[in-house]
């Protein structure tokens, strides 16, 4: 049995005289134990699917279940079953850290004790502040507090809304390190993310872009399965070659890409060489083949919906 | 104090700034300059003092010690003169949503003191711009985040100030907008706008003339950053930042 099973799940949204499709009709499948990633900026739909599976919201068309349950009519059975972490911190501000917890052990009809093992290491770096109330706590802590509420009821699917988003590089490189060990504990993990870089982390990813998938397969799949030949291009006045690039025929795209500006070519009749002959006046000139990344697949699967 | 030869041709200086909130010293003796036409990131993890630091400088928030100049004027003692030689873009969206994309713009322009003359232009150009997006009279509200932070930093640039602070200006943001949105603050640097830049980012950082890396409220590094990366032997910003960011000892926030 899937962990969770998706067919033709579709969501609009009236806005004034404005319809919205946040997320149009969609189908995949997740394994048990798997950790999946919903990838794409703000806008994207991420929220409103996984609103729709932790069945807090009704979809339009489609169906879906989750851990065998559907999520229209086993709505309850579901509610039993999955931790959910919204993006917005929802915790009580006015409770403990201690008292947040066990109160969210208690609606489950369980205790801190019984689950412990679970959220201990994670729970060991919030000991030091057990009687603090939750809202007083940092960023970084009322994110782990969140993922502690969202286990305690030992969850076979546990969902995550964008919980590294504002993050620093070293508290988000902590926070998938966390989800890792989860995943090994057998609990399916579904987690959308902005942050492109964090595709590689999971085993299957769908990048997602105004309510569709544009790709969705293992990350390393993604990549090999860009067509395109990209090169990275480096100068001494990085914006002026920048724009130069963009002017050139025979170059798809380029946009910047850390130290290097990127650049997708049309078709093999564009050559190094011959983009070299035709940057002559650039100082410093490097011209090299680049291996795409996630962000470079996104890009261009953007460009081409 | 009066612009002199020295602090006219950096956009910023800032000597031993420190900021305390009572023991907790939030800022600990930062020094820097910043040149015209800068781009200039300004990193750290979650804590380590960037907010505390940005806001002294755009005249917010009162030094404990320490001094700052931003385009010429004295943090402590002329934080108004500051406020009106520079634009701010907020992380968090701050135009009104309940205006068209056109009034908000009218409505900062008015705000800044503009005359009717100069509003009436601002308004000509900025419409070729958000002419895609204003056919059906959007309110700013309904716009997609790319479109939001493009027209905040649009509008940031609104009174043509000399440095503008942008404080995570591309999260959560879509790859290619995020990069159309880097674009504009290369062209906004090539006209002499000097540009004070917070991102969680890495390749962000690459684009950024020079970076400084905020550790438990001290300047742990700064440089260009090829420099930093020959410092630190590490492959990318990313490898930087994670090196330095392991030392802080400082909770986060």
């Amino acid at each position: 049995m899937k962990s969770i099973s998706v067919e033709n799940l579709s969501k609009s949204f009236v806005n004034g005289k404005e319809t919205v499709e946040a997320v149009k009709p969609l189908s995949f499948e997740i394994d048990k134990a798997e950790l999946f990633g919903f990838i794409g900026p703000d806008g994207a739909g991420k929220t409103t699917l996984i609103r729709m599976l932790t069945t807090l919201i009704l979809a339009d068309t489609g169906t879906a279940t989750v851990d065998g349950f559907d999520v229209v009519m086993n709505y309850k059975e579901i509610r039993k079953r999955v931790g959910y972490m919204p993006g917005k911190f929802s915790l009580y501000q006015d409770l403990s850290v201690q008292e947040n917890l066990e109160f969210f052990a208690t609606i489950f009809q369980t205790t801190v004790k019984a689950n412990y093992h679970l959220i201990k290491d994670i729970y060991d770096q919030l000991a030091p502040f057990a009687d603090r109330p939750a809202g007083k706590l940092s960023g970084g802590m009322k994110q782990k507090l969140a993922l502690c509420c969202a286990l305690i009821h030992k969850p076979t699917v546990l969902f995550l809304d964008e919980p590294t988003t504002g993050v620093d590089a070293v508290s988000r490189k902590e926070f998938w390190e966390m989800l890792k060990r989860l995943q090994q504990k057998g609990i399916t993990i579904l987690v959308s993310t902005p942050y492109m870089d964090e595709a590689s982390l999971c085993d299957r990813v769908a990048l997602m872009q105004d309510g569709k998938f544009l790709r969705i397969d293992t990350p390393s799949q993604i990549i090999k399965n860009y067509s395109k030949t990209l090169l990275a291009v480096k100068g001494k006045e990085m914006f002026p070659l920048l724009q130069h690039l963009q002017r050139i025929e025979g170059i798809e795209m380029a946009y910047p890409f850390g130290e290097y500006h990127h650049v997708v070519l049309q078709n093999d009749a564009t050559s190094i060489d011959l983009l070299k002959s035709q940057l002559q006046s650039t100082q410093e000139l490097e011209i090299k083949p680049a291996t795409p990344d996630i962000e470079d697949c996104f890009i261009y699967a953007m460009q081409n919906n | 104090m009066q612009p002199t030869e020295e602090n006219i041709q950096y956009a910023i200086t800032a000597i031993n700034l420190t900021k305390a909130f009572g023991e907790f010293i939030a800022v600990d003796h930062i020094s820097f300059n910043i040149k015209q036409g800068e781009i200039f990131g300004f990193l750290g993890a979650n804590g380590a003092g960037k907010t505390t630091a940005m806001r002294m400088l755009c005249g917010l928030s009162k030094p404990t010690s320490g001094e700052a100049t931003v385009a010429g004027f004295d943090v402590s003692t002329q934080p108004e003169s500051i406020k009106k030689n520079i634009g701010y873009m907020s992380q968090k969206f701050s135009l009104y949503e309940d205006l068209t994309v056109m009034e908000n713009i009218r409505f900062y322009a008015g705000i800044y003191g503009l005359s009717d003359k100069d509003i009436k232009e601002k308004v000509r150009i900025y419409y070729n711009t958000y002419t895609s997006i204003m056919k059906k009279n959007k309110l700013v509200g309904s716009l997609p985040l790319g479109w939001k932070q493009k027209l905040s930093f649009s509008i940031a640039l609104i009174h043509e100030p000399k440095i503008v602070f942008l404080d995570e200006p591309t999260g959560g943001v879509d790859p290619l907008t995020r990069r159309e949105f880097w674009e504009m603050i290369y062209a906004a640097s090539q006209r002499g706008t000097t540009l004070f830049v917070t991102t969680h980012y890495m390749d962000e950082a690459e684009y950024c003339h020079r970076v400084s890396i905020m550790v438990d409220g001290s300047i742990a590094a700064l440089g260009t950053p090829a420099e930093l990366k020959k410092q630190f032997a590490a492959e990318s910003m990313s490898d930087v930042f994670l090196q330095l960011a392991r030392q802080a000892t400082r909770q986060a926030d």
